[in-house]
């Protein structure tokens, strides 16, 4: 006693900043043991599913539910177009935010719309609606290569042919490689503002306890201040690097730039395009995707600007590495391939709504690199030859865009 | 049973619903499950329309696949058994030449398909409330009780003076909670009638369970027969007033799972009751036999030979069939939605 007395103890600081913490811990512990003291319940428990997925396979409909609301809910019966039907789950008691895959026995006929009612033991009924009945293919080998091939189409061989462009803009000279960077702002403006819009309308399918639409949002901030902070870093590293390097070395550094703000262009367009391709595989996975030659046509329009968006920083570069550009067509181009393979497979609204998210936030900041770059003699950056070039990107973007909606 | 109307954009399809399966295991069946092989130990009987069933008429072929509810309800849930119910019929008692009896009004949940409950009013527990059966000309009754937390009634079918017709406002009107009545007249005209709840909105207080059969017979009685009560109704369970469960007796599919058993050339008489609420008609077809139809019972001549009526809501009549051929015979709604929907069962005709 009289030791403690005489010698302050000195506590380390983590201690004070845990102690609330420690404190909140218990005090939630006590709440919940005791069962939220003081707070009786009104009304009824509601029940709220969301069905996220449905794959048909012959004879059965499969509905992948879950549970967007605070209580429990327990399916007990199925109808389907008026009619109860025979059918299993997979986790009779449903909790907050848990899912459940329900098969329901049932002879659906191609092309047909059916209304699918789950029952619930309070007798809710949660209704989905399935349009145009057909069967979901299968995820074997040769989906995944079709799906392989579909990305390929869209996404790396357009970005490729567009990124042939390349000795066309180095040989113009410096007022129109202004104009070219201000097209590409343009043309990923209208991504960002594309996978906004779309983000946002397919949050709205899913479970919204996830966060619906925020999900869009976060995503993009998310993205836009990852893109920064390593932006930020690797200036950094030049910068050491360079105060310590001989004149050669920093020639070499500077040289670097134009690849670096591709880089991010292909980075940002790659996190786009798996987003795209998230569509186009969940489309086809329902059979709502007219896979012709005019979506692939389409798309190689739209997305061989996306190529031009790419080697337009590097004009002013003495070099073409082939391989860099190789490189920088597939960080731009494959990712639509991957989005294909999970769209068609493992399709989740809310998931699909955090990757627009992402992919716009990326462009926003790719926009946000590149933007100095287009400034005019005079400093200008909205210079009357800008502006053409950002109305013009948006202007190409709208049109070809027109050829590819889903 | 409303359709659905909602459209669904081509952009809402392709967030909502899409997906190959990537083969996920760990299914559990849901509980309740012992039917399923209850119903198949039923089929294998028959065996598929064969075997010494050599006269045909029973022949389901093939599984029950695509109809049907999953799993069953165990009549102790509900406290009453629709198996019971269908010969349950209650003469009361006759004390100084008056026959009485004493119904309270309730509200008890009840289960009306496997794990599916509902809050239902129920008459003496039960829903349909019990079967009330006097002879013609006899002096009634009916003490009633409102042990529910809305004010209720008993109207009955029948000829009677209007302060005994159990209505809002006139005689006893609304019986307030916790209060009670008298209902007093004679039976009459014999026949097939029914008793419910007249109170506001009427509509639900009929379709939450408030009603019963009410059966008057001739003073010569009717000729000996193996007499069965159905009491065809449904439940709005999602409150959008129309029916998600239809049944007779209460339960959906309780005799498509549990056959309602008889005898080979016995006279069978159906009292069947139409008691739906939210659908203008409801109806009954039997397979493989016809009967004569009695409409509300009240005469002695059959006025058809059928196999189908339709009755409108309120609307009841007698049937009286001998089923010629033992084996498996389904009677269900020609509705067929409502058919499909639990109103759907099976004769078990033994020799």
């Amino acid at each position: 006693m009289e030791a403690a007395t005489a010698r302050p103890t000195r506590r380390p600081s983590w201690v004070a900043g845990a102690a609330p913490l420690a404190i909140l811990a218990v005090a939630i512990g006590l709440f919940v043991l005791l069962d939220g003291p003081g707070l009786d319940r009104i009304g009824v428990p509601r029940e709220e599913l969301s069905v996220e997925r449905t794959v048909l396979k012959p004879n059965e409909i499969q509905l992948h539910v879950r549970n967007e609301g605070a209580d429990p809910v327990q399916v007990r019966q199925v109808i389907v177009n008026d009619g109860f039907a025979r059918f299993t789950q997979s986790d009779d008691e449903i909790g907050r935010l848990g899912g459940s895959e329900i098969d329901v026995d049932y002879p659906w006929i191609e092309g047909q719309d059916y209304e699918v009612m789950l029952l619930t033991e309070t007798g809710t009924t949660i209704d989905h609606q399935i349009m145009a009945a057909t069967e979901t293919p299968g995820a074997d080998l040769d989906f995944y290569g079709l799906m392989a091939l579909i990305g390929l189409y869209v996404g790396v061989i357009p970005v490729a042919i567009g990124m042939l462009w390349l000795p066309w803009v180095r040989g113009v000279d410096a007022r129109w490689i202004r104009f070219l960077l201000a097209f590409t702002i343009g043309l990923l403006a209208f991504l960002a503002i594309e996978a906004l819009l779309e983000g946002s309308q397919i949050a709205t399918t899913g479970a919204q306890a996830f966060g619906g639409a925020a999900l869009v949002w976060l995503g993009a901030a998310t993205a836009f201040l990852a893109l920064a902070g390593v932006d930020a870093w690797l200036r950094g590293r030049r910068a050491s690097a360079t105060e310590a390097a001989d004149d050669d070395t920093r020639e070499r550094g500077r040289a670097g730039l134009g690849y670096r703000a591709a880089l991010l262009v292909a980075i940002g367009i790659g996190l786009h395009n798996l987003g795209e391709g998230l569509a186009i595989g969940s489309a086809y996975a329902v059979g709502s995707l007219a896979l012709g030659a005019t979506l692939v046509v389409g798309f190689a329009l739209h997305n061989t600007t996306e190529g031009l968006a790419i080697v337009a920083p590097v004009a002013r570069e003495r070099a073409a590495r082939l391989t860099r550009l190789a490189l920088l067509g597939l960080i731009a181009g494959a990712p639509a391939i991957l989005g294909a393979w999970i769209g068609a497979s493992a399709y989740q609204p809310g998931l699909a709504a955090l990757m627009f998210g992402i992919g716009a936030g990326a462009i926003a900041q790719v926009v946000v690199q590149i933007a100095p770059q287009i400034r005019d003699g005079a400093g200008r950056l909205l210079h009357p030859l800008a502006v053409g070039g950002l109305l013009t990107g948006l202007a190409v973007m709208y049109a070809t865009g027109l050829l590819v909606s889903l | 049973m409303k359709i659905g109307q909602g459209k669904l954009s081509r952009r809402k399809l392709l967030g909502g619903a899409a997906g190959a399966s990537a083969a996920l295991g760990l299914h559990q069946a849901i509980p309740h499950d012992g039917l399923h092989h209850a119903v198949d130990d039923a089929f294998a009987q028959d065996g598929h329309g064969g075997g010494h069933d050599i006269h045909g008429g029973g022949g389901v072929t093939g599984h029950p696949l695509h109809a049907g509810t999953v799993g069953t309800v165990d009549p102790r849930v509900n406290k009453f058994d629709p198996q019971e119910i269908l010969r349950d019929f209650d003469e009361g008692s006759v004390v100084n030449g008056v026959r009485e009896w004493e119904l309270v009004a309730e509200e008890k949940t009840i289960e009306v398909a496997p794990g599916v409950k509902y809050d239902a009013w129920a008459y003496n527990g039960r829903v349909p409330g019990p079967t009330l059966r006097a002879r013609e000309g006899e002096r009634l009754r009916i003490r009633f009780t409102n042990g529910g937390r809305h004010p209720h009634t008993i109207h009955f079918h029948g000829i009677h003076t209007g302060r005994m017709d159990g209505v809002p406002g006139v005689g006893a009107g609304n019986i307030a909670p916790g209060e009670s009545t008298t209902y007093e007249f004679d039976a009459t005209p014999f026949g097939l009638h029914l008793y419910h709840c007249h109170s506001m909105p009427l509509a639900e207080h009929i379709a939450k369970g408030l009603y019963g059969a009410f059966i008057i017979d001739p003073k010569r009685g009717r000729a000996e027969a193996d007499e069965l009560v159905m009491v065809m109704n449904g439940f709005d369970t999602n409150f959008d007033r129309s029916n998600e469960v239809y049944a007779v007796n209460t339960v959906a599919f309780e005799y498509f799972h549990r056959p309602v058993v008889v005898r080979r050339d016995q006279l069978v008489r159906i009292y069947l009751v139409n008691t739906l609420e939210f659908d203008l008609v409801n109806s009954f077809h039997v397979h493989a036999n016809f009967f004569d139809y009695f409409p509300t019972g009240t005469k002695l001549e059959p006025r058809d030979f059928t196999d189908t009526v339709i009755l409108g809501q309120g609307e009841r009549g007698l049937l009286e069939l001998r089923f010629p051929y033992t084996g498996r015979y389904m009677f269900h709604a020609h509705v067929s939605e409502f058919a499909e929907l639990g109103w759907m069962g099976f004769f078990q005709v033994t020799g």
